[in-house]
């Protein structure tokens, strides 16, 4: 695996941005990140490519599901240090709520981290953290190191 | 073909991400993803991202709940993805076209039981799974001026 390799040599192994810059498919949906300490939050801003219903208008519920598992993977990443991309074995996503306009963010938190699988969870949220609009659990094979 | 086809073209994120619809019909619902670029997950494999099948299983799903054309159910169906599970079988493989087929096994008054598979040459090979349920009927006006019509 190059790309997490690459960014580990130069001391970016933890740069969450960098390595969601080189992911052409979060590049993409415009997904970026904040860390602050070890606190780390995905961030999407609004854009009319991610709309899957445009009368109300709502987020696409694939776009709601792809922030959960790169929120969940970023978190992961940011966690330990992989070799390569932890692979996702399953995903389970709760809809709550519609996603607006509006920009959303993510939270992940690892709840178990094994030798080869660790089980994620996520939510993400817009104005509210209190309210979120989608939350899921999930699995990802790791690589040994 | 029906006016689904159509329908996929007024999704953003579908028309985004390169969705087009095979075939609908009583035995489901087929959906085709071309490779591209900006699907990719992992730049050293060129493998497309899980989200991407999230999107068009999703999708798929939806659509598959849908009636057919010409069907006596046949009219605007508004709904919501109430949950969706994924199970990733394995890498789809770089520069081939990915396919999500959906049935819609049970519909009920108000919930819609579907499952799909997401595969590249054969459906009896998957590289995901998934089970999903669907609300209708939910709103689908502006919410600040949410009115009776739904339109589809």
């Amino acid at each position: 695996m190059k790309l997490l390799a690459e960014l580990r040599a130069q001391g970016r192994g933890r740069d969450m941005a960098a390595v969601l810059a080189h992911i052409p498919y979060a590049r993409f949906l415009g997904i970026d990140v904040d860390v602050k300490g070890n606190e780390v939050t995905t961030i999407l801003p609004f854009k009319e490519d991610l709309v899957g219903n445009v009368n109300l208008p709502a987020l696409h519920g694939g776009v709601i599901g792809a922030l959960l598992e790169i929120t969940a993977v970023t978190q992961l990443l940011f966690d330990t240090s992989c070799e390569r991309l932890p692979k996702t074995i399953d995903l389970s996503v709760d809809y709550l709520r519609s996603g607006r306009p509006q920009p959303t963010y993510g939270r992940a938190i690892v709840t178990r981290h094994g030798r080869r699988v660790a089980n994620v969870r996520s939510e993400i949220w817009q104005e509210e953290r209190s309210r979120p609009i989608g939350v899921s659990h999930g699995h990802f094979l790791l690589a040994p190191l | 073909m029906n006016d689904l086809t159509d329908h996929l073209l007024h999704i953003p994120h579908a028309r985004a991400i390169g969705m087009t619809l095979v075939r609908h019909d009583d035995a489901g619902c087929l959906v085709r993803v071309p490779y591209a670029e900006h699907l990719v997950g992992d730049p050293d494999t060129g493998v497309i991202h899980g989200g991407v099948l999230t999107a068009v299983l999703d999708n798929t799903c939806g659509m598959a709940v849908r009636p057919t054309a010409g069907s006596p159910e046949d009219g605007p169906v508004s709904m919501a993805t109430l949950d969706l599970r994924i199970d990733y079988m394995g890498a789809a493989e770089p520069h081939r076209d990915v396919f999500a087929e959906a049935v819609c096994y049970k519909r009920t008054r108000h919930i819609a039981f579907v499952r799909a598979t997401a595969y590249q040459t054969s459906p009896d090979d998957p590289i995901a799974t998934c089970v999903a349920s669907f609300m209708l009927g939910t709103p689908n006006a502006p919410r600040e001026t949410a009115g009776p019509e739904a339109a589809s």
